[in-house]
């Protein structure tokens, strides 16, 4: 008992100094081909807006599964919430996740179940009695504004209505952390500035958010901090920055 | 685990049946039809082997004794076969019976119009030993055994039949080994493939369960209790059905083969089924248990 609450002590201690997010000098490579992400460091603190943008092959996705533990650094340490990722034993992941909301361009919806049961999921999986999920679940949809189709089939739903779901999933279990992988990239611009707006929300009522997009138009206009990848690299971090072209 | 978590788990395996109907009924189907032949197999190879051990029953070994010899030592003679392993039953016939089941089998109804001819007893050095084997495989040895004995004037008995019947036994009991192996490999194999086809479908269910932070057993738990499911149902129908043939077979070869009702005896339905029933769930829920554990354990490493 008394190790465990070391054990946080020192979490709490590391993530005040580092952030809820911290890459230090991380390669990753792949057995073929060259490294997908070579030498990168970057530290994301607690209540942070980050977008990260780059080309296809710049290593954003590679990033994110070494955020979800999908992937294990070839060098460096990537640590989250102040636990280090490749020290994470294979049954201390899904504890991990659950502390990690997750939203990706296809959705990645149960299609299946309804979009109550959808969300339920995330719940029921870390064993929240029945009576709270019924209260939680609607509660979760009516923040997203979709408090009236929780019965609908998700195939039923459009795209942006599909993303407002698997956002309800990823925020019901209140995580520090959400990572939105191309969050916009289905959706039409209205229904992408939609889900954009509701990720400042949750930004707002302190989830530290972490949007990788290829959405020029949103980076720019929303004025948040923009750490921008090429080829396996950090080429520029800024505050309130914008979305860097290629050609720049 | 928590008791809402364990329902929970009950709950989305039944469930999963029915999301995933197509693949259920190909899978229940995949399994009824390999347990069916497994079962109709059996049936047919259990009744045969039934049908030739009872006629092995009936092989027997005379033995005959030397003239003059003692009812003392007729007696011990007696007691020194019953011991025999391979002996099932001892029958002594006297000299009198067996000179009345000759009257009884030659002369019919007619035996005392014939006997006048015989003021004595003709087969009075005929009393006998009927012998009965309990392993019809072992009637040489016998045999050899009951002329080494002082006293025993001839034994009497069918060495092909006996050779005949425990050749046959041999060959059905190889043969029906084989198939059964051959059977129950191929039914492993078809079924452990359509499960895996099955959850391979599903696997980008899986990755999500397990992107959102689910638990090994959380996201297996389900889908191992669906294959047991699948194969509970994959071995009770063709149990049913086979249950219902092997009755109708039973009442129909009463009705018609009623002539041949000595040579057909048919193992009772609680005989096959006592060993059927257990075989083919267990098959059926280990198949289901083993295909799905296995498969998913594949797609677990998100």
């Amino acid at each position: 008992m008394r190790r465990k609450e070391a054990i946080r002590k020192q979490q709490a201690k590391f993530i005040e100094e580092n952030g809820v997010i911290c890459l230090d000098n991380v390669s990753k490579s792949y057995s073929t081909g060259s490294p997908a992400l070579n030498g990168i460091s970057l530290k994301v603190h607690r209540g942070e807006f980050v977008f990260i943008v780059g080309d296809s092959g710049s290593g954003k996705s590679t990033l994110i599964k070494l955020l979800l533990r999908e992937l294990v650094a070839s060098a460096g340490q990537v640590s989250v919430m102040g636990k280090d990722m490749a020290k994470l034993r294979r049954r201390e992941i899904p504890k991990l996740r659950r502390n990690l909301g997750v939203v990706f361009q296809d959705f990645r919806l149960l299609n299946d179940r309804n979009v109550y049961e959808n969300v339920a999921f995330a719940q029921r999986i870390i064993e929240v009695p029945g009576r709270e999920i019924r209260r939680n679940v609607p509660a979760i949809l009516a923040t997203v504004g979709l408090a009236g189709k929780y019965k609908a089939k998700t195939t039923q739903l459009s795209g942006g209505e599909q993303q407002r779901v698997a956002l309800a999933r990823a925020l019901i279990n209140n995580p520090s952390i959400l990572l939105a992988d191309e969050p916009t990239g289905n959706l039409d611009p209205k229904n992408s500035w939609d889900i954009m707006k509701l990720l400042e929300e949750i930004n707002e009522a302190g989830t530290t958010v972490v949007v990788v997009t290829h959405n020029r138009e949103i980076v720019n206009a929303m004025q948040k901090r923009v750490v921008t990848m090429k080829k396996g690299v950090i080429i520029s971090d800024e505050e309130e920055g914008a979305y860097i072209d290629d050609e720049d | 685990m928590k008791i809402s978590t364990f329902f929970y788990t009950i709950q989305q395996g039944f469930k999963n049946l029915f999301r995933n109907k197509w693949y259920s009924l190909a899978s229940i189907a995949t399994i009824s039809a390999c347990l069916f032949l497994f079962g109709i197999f059996y049936a047919i190879v259990a009744n045969f082997q039934y049908m030739v051990k009872g006629a092995e029953e009936n092989i027997c070994v005379t033995v005959f004794f030397e003239e003059g010899i003692t009812d003392a030592r007729i007696e011990e003679i007696g007691k020194m076969i019953s011991n025999r392993t391979e002996v099932s039953e001892v029958v002594y016939i006297s000299a009198e019976e067996a000179w009345a089941d000759y009257q009884k089998i030659y002369f019919g109804d007619r035996a005392e119009e014939f006997i006048a001819g015989y003021p004595t007893n003709p087969l009075y050095r005929d009393m006998n030993y009927v012998v009965y084997l309990s392993d019809v495989s072992m009637q040489d040895t016998l045999v050899t055994y009951l002329y080494s004995i002082e006293g025993v004037r001839l034994v009497r008995y069918s060495a092909l039949t006996a050779s005949t019947l425990s050749g046959v036994n041999l060959l059905i009991g190889y043969v029906s080994l084989g198939i059964i192996v051959v059977l129950l490999a191929v039914s492993v194999f078809l079924i452990s493939n359509t499960v895996t086809i099955g959850i391979s479908v599903r696997r980008e269910e899986i990755n999500i369960m397990k992107y959102i932070g689910a638990t090994d057993f959380f996201v297996r738990a389900p889908f191992v209790l669906e294959g047991m499911l699948i194969g509970l149902i994959g071995a009770a129908i063709p149990l049913w059905v086979v249950h219902y043939f092997y009755g109708s077979v039973l009442d129909y070869a009463a009705e018609k083969f009623s002539m041949l009702s000595h040579l057909l005896i048919f193992l009772p339905a609680e005989t096959i089924f006592g060993f059927l029933t257990p075989v083919c769930l267990g098959v059926g829920v280990g198949i289901g248990f083993v295909g799905s554990i296995s498969t998913v354990r594949k797609h677990l490493h998100v």
